[in-house]
Formats: structure tokens, sequence, C-alpha cells
């Protein structure tokens, strides 16, 4: 009878641990996925302070199925030689005017870690902060980006604010603004019925 | 005898007459009311809400669409500021019919609030030599820039100061509006301001039905009649929901900038004090609330 006590509580201990493990693991997963939403609320409060150097921003414009960058990658021995890709990202090669002279796709994306930027000190970047990168060189645009200058903020004036970044606007292998066309002059005076 | 046919006899007749046959007539009382209306300033709570649910329901009636009229009043502690990138704008015009849509200006006689004009960089800035009618493939064009005019929401509005019936205002966050039902149509604001920001209504408006924008202001962008005059609110009924006006959401190169004068945190505030900043027609004493500068 004591045995069968015993034996009880030992399962029900298991299932509780087993539970507890479940729990955490999945407690700490979650808080993974939220990271964007962590940076939206931190955005709040910076709006006021300016203490944070987190930002609400868009995702970031890749084009269809380009990303995660593993998923070709990873079965691609790296080759850190310089040169102009051919067989594939040749569109890329084909628009690269960004300091091209002097500059090539290891400069900015990683030569182990395919999703990820890179930093000049070392620093693994997530395409999401992809704004410190750019503002390793273009450090003055970035200052003004932070408080709202350079760029554009969507939202609301006195709360939350959605940032775009500024590779929503500048093709970061190209980063000139392209021209628009523009809408309809308005009618002329004298057109006028 | 005493003459029955006496002077005073007879304007008491008539003005009797008159008003009986106003009252007999098909004119109802919602007419009537509208007539009598007072200056929206002068109006308590109770008469405007009374105002606004008739407003609704004649919307509803004319344009079987559900409006929604607001008539918030200003936030505490706002005063609005615009700032605009001269050395951003491409003038695109994307802003000029997001304005339009957004405020249900009448699209035939067309009115536009934002007037993008085109300068020389050799002149710099100069009204007699711009033009508001280029039309190229692509812009910006070499050797141009471009300068977006509208209601500078003056600090000293001159169109205030004219109009004899105090049909338009400065409201205590800056905004200048116009009582769209006690304004007499007499242009004299018109006249009166340096920009050319305000726009009479010459014919009736004419705004495609599935294109109404029905979250209104009564201030704002509800629909006006023709003989009326209308301007740039900053869009009072986006604004003062802390929603930035439809110009600045829309420029797709983030040259416009709005936000709150006297929140020192503000982005409008940090243009003022770090970035080279101009008013335009500084010497009319105006005092816009307009700031045009150079990010760059």
């Amino acid at each position: 009878m004591n045995c069968k006590i015993y034996k009880n509580i030992k399962i029900s201990i298991i299932v509780i641990t087993l539970y507890l493990i479940l729990f955490i693991g999945c407690k700490s997963k979650e808080s993974d996925n939220n990271e964007i939403d962590k940076v939206i609320t931190e955005n709040k409060e910076i709006t006021s302070t300016e203490q944070s150097k987190e930002y609400a921003v868009e995702t970031p414009p890749f084009s269809d199925g380009i990303f995660p960058c593993t998923d070709c990658h990873k079965n691609l021995t790296p080759n850190p030689v310089r040169r102009v890709l051919v067989d594939w990202h040749d569109d890329i090669s084909a628009m690269f005017n960004h300091d091209s002279e002097n500059r090539w796709c290891l400069d900015c994306h990683d030569f182990k870690s395919r999703d990820s930027l890179r930093l000049a000190s070392g620093k693994l970047l997530d395409f999401k902060e992809s704004y410190k990168l750019c503002g390793q060189c273009h450090g003055e645009k970035l200052r003004d980006w932070k408080v709202g200058v350079h760029g554009k903020r969507t939202g609301e004036w006195n709360g939350k604010k959605e940032y775009l970044l500024c590779v929503n606007c500048h093709n970061p292998h190209s980063p000139k603004f392209k021209e628009l066309t523009p809408e309809l002059p308005p009618i002329k005076q004298e057109d006028i019925k | 005898m005493k003459n029955k046919n006496s002077r005073r006899s007879f304007i008491k007749n008539i003005s009797l007459a008159t008003f009986s046959a106003l009252a007999l007539s098909g004119c109802n009382s919602e007419a009537f009311d509208v007539f009598l209306q007072q200056n929206f300033k002068t109006l308590s709570k109770k008469e405007k809400d009374r105002i606004i649910k008739n407003l609704e329901i004649k919307y509803k009636e004319k344009y079987g669409k559900e409006f929604h009229v607001s008539d918030r009043p200003a936030l505490e502690g706002t005063s609005f500021g615009y700032a605009l990138d001269l050395s951003r704008c491409v003038g695109c015009r994307r802003c000029v019919y997001a304005c339009v849509k957004e405020n249900n200006q009448s699209r035939d006689p067309q009115i536009h609030y934002i007037e993008v004009l085109q300068m020389e960089k050799e002149r710099g800035i100069d009204f007699a030599h711009s033009t508001a009618q280029y039309n190229p493939e692509k812009v910006p064009e070499k050797g141009y820039f471009y300068v977006p005019i509208q209601c500078q929401q003056c600090k000293n509005p001159p169109c205030v100061k004219v109009c004899p019936v105090r049909a338009t205002w400065q409201e205590p966050d800056g905004i200048t509006v116009v009582d769209y039902n006690w304004c007499i149509g007499c242009r004299y604001c018109m006249a009166a301001c340096p920009y050319g920001a305000r726009h009479f209504n010459w014919g009736e408006p004419n705004v495609p039905n599935e294109e109404l924008n029905t979250e209104v202001h009564y201030l704002g962008n509800r629909p006006r009649m023709k003989g009326v005059v209308e301007k740039c609110t900053f869009c009072i009924q986006r604004s003062r929901e802390g929603k930035y006006p439809s110009c600045v959401e829309i420029c797709p190169v983030g040259a416009r900038k709005f936000g709150n004068l006297l929140d020192p945190d503000s982005e409008i505030r940090y243009i003022l004090e770090n970035k080279r900043v101009l008013i335009l027609k500084q010497e009319l004493n105006t005092q816009p609330r307009f700031y045009y500068f150079f990010g760059i």
C-alpha cells in the first residue's frame, strides 16, 4: 500500500517536472519570437526619453525567396576571394554601385553566418538592425534618422511611431534614391471653364 | 377717417405674411435650424452635439454612407508646427493628391491645398520665376528644386483679421479653421493671404462617392458647400487624434515633418534647434508655423 502511494507521488513528480521543462522551454522560445514586439514597446519610451537605442522598424524588403540565405548557402563552400559574382546574384553585381571600387559582399555580409550582417568590428547584426551597419559610414544620417529628421516616420506624432529602415528607401547595393514619376500638375487657370 | 394702410401696418403685414409662408412651405425645421445656426465658437456642447447628429443624418441621406463627424477640441498643451525639407523634396506631388483624398476636396472644379512650385537652383527661392505646371517624365529635374506651398498656419494670420463675420479663427493648437456654415463667401481672406492658401468653392463641390472620406471633423474635411472658403487644417481630423497629417504619411522621401512645438523632444523642435530653417515672406510678419529647412 505504502509502496503504491510512493509510486504515485513519484509519477506525479515526474509529470510535474516534465510540464515545467516544457513550460520553461516554450517561454524562452516565445521571448525569442517576441523580439520585434519588445523593440516596438521599447520605442514607446524612446520617443519621449530618447534613452534606448532600439527602434520600431518595418521588415527589411527582401526579394521573394531570398531569405534566409542559409537555405542555399548551407550547401556551398564559402569562398572569401573578392570577385564579381556571375552564376548567382549576378543581378546585384550588375547594379552594385555603393563604393564598388573598394567594397564587395563580405564587407557587409558575414562570411560564416550567412543570415547575418557584420559590422567592421566583427559583431554580427540581424537584418532588422541594418541601420547600424549603414551608420558606420553615414553617421550623420544615422543621427538624423534616430531623431526622425532623415527618413520617414508614420504613426502618431505624440505616440507610437514606425520608422522605415534605410534599406526600405535606399537599395543597399545601389543606394541613390530612384527618380519618381510625378502626379498630374494642377489645372491651369485659363483652362477652367 | 384714419388711414388704415399706414406704412407701419404694411410692413407688419408683409413680414407676418413672409414668416407664415416660410413656416407653411416645405421648409422643414432642420433646414430652419441650419439657417438660424450661430457661429460655431458660440455654440454650447449640447447645441454642437445636436448639430453634429443632424449632419450625420444629412450626410447619410445625401451620400448613403455612415459619416463620423468629430468636433474634438484642441489638445491641451499642443501648438502644432510643420517642417519641410527642401533638400529632400523631389516634387512628385504625392502629397497634393493624398491631401485631396483625405480632405474631400472638390475634384471638379479642382481644389488643391498644396501647390508644388518648381524653382531654379540658380535663382534660389524666387516666386516670380517658379512654376506649378512642370510635368516631366521623371522628377527631380536637374537644376531645379521644389517648394510645396500650403497654408502656413500663421501665428499672426492676416486671413483671420480681415474676415468681416469672424467665420475663420485660430484654434488654441494653432490651426486656423473655417466655420463653413458661417462663411459668407466674401473671399476677403483669400485676398489677404500672402501664400494663396485659401480656396473658394466656385461651384458645387464634386467628390466621387466611393472616394469620400467619412472620418471628418466639423472644422475640417466635412463636405463643403458651394460659396464657402476652405483651407488646409493640418488634417485636423487626424492631428487631433494623434496621427500625422496625410501629406506627412504619403511623402516618399520623408521630407515632411510634423509635431508639437511645445514638446522639447519632438522632431520639429530638433529641426528648429539644429537645422538651417527659413519661413516664407518673413517680412510680412505673419509668423508661420510652417518651416522650410535644409536637411543636408
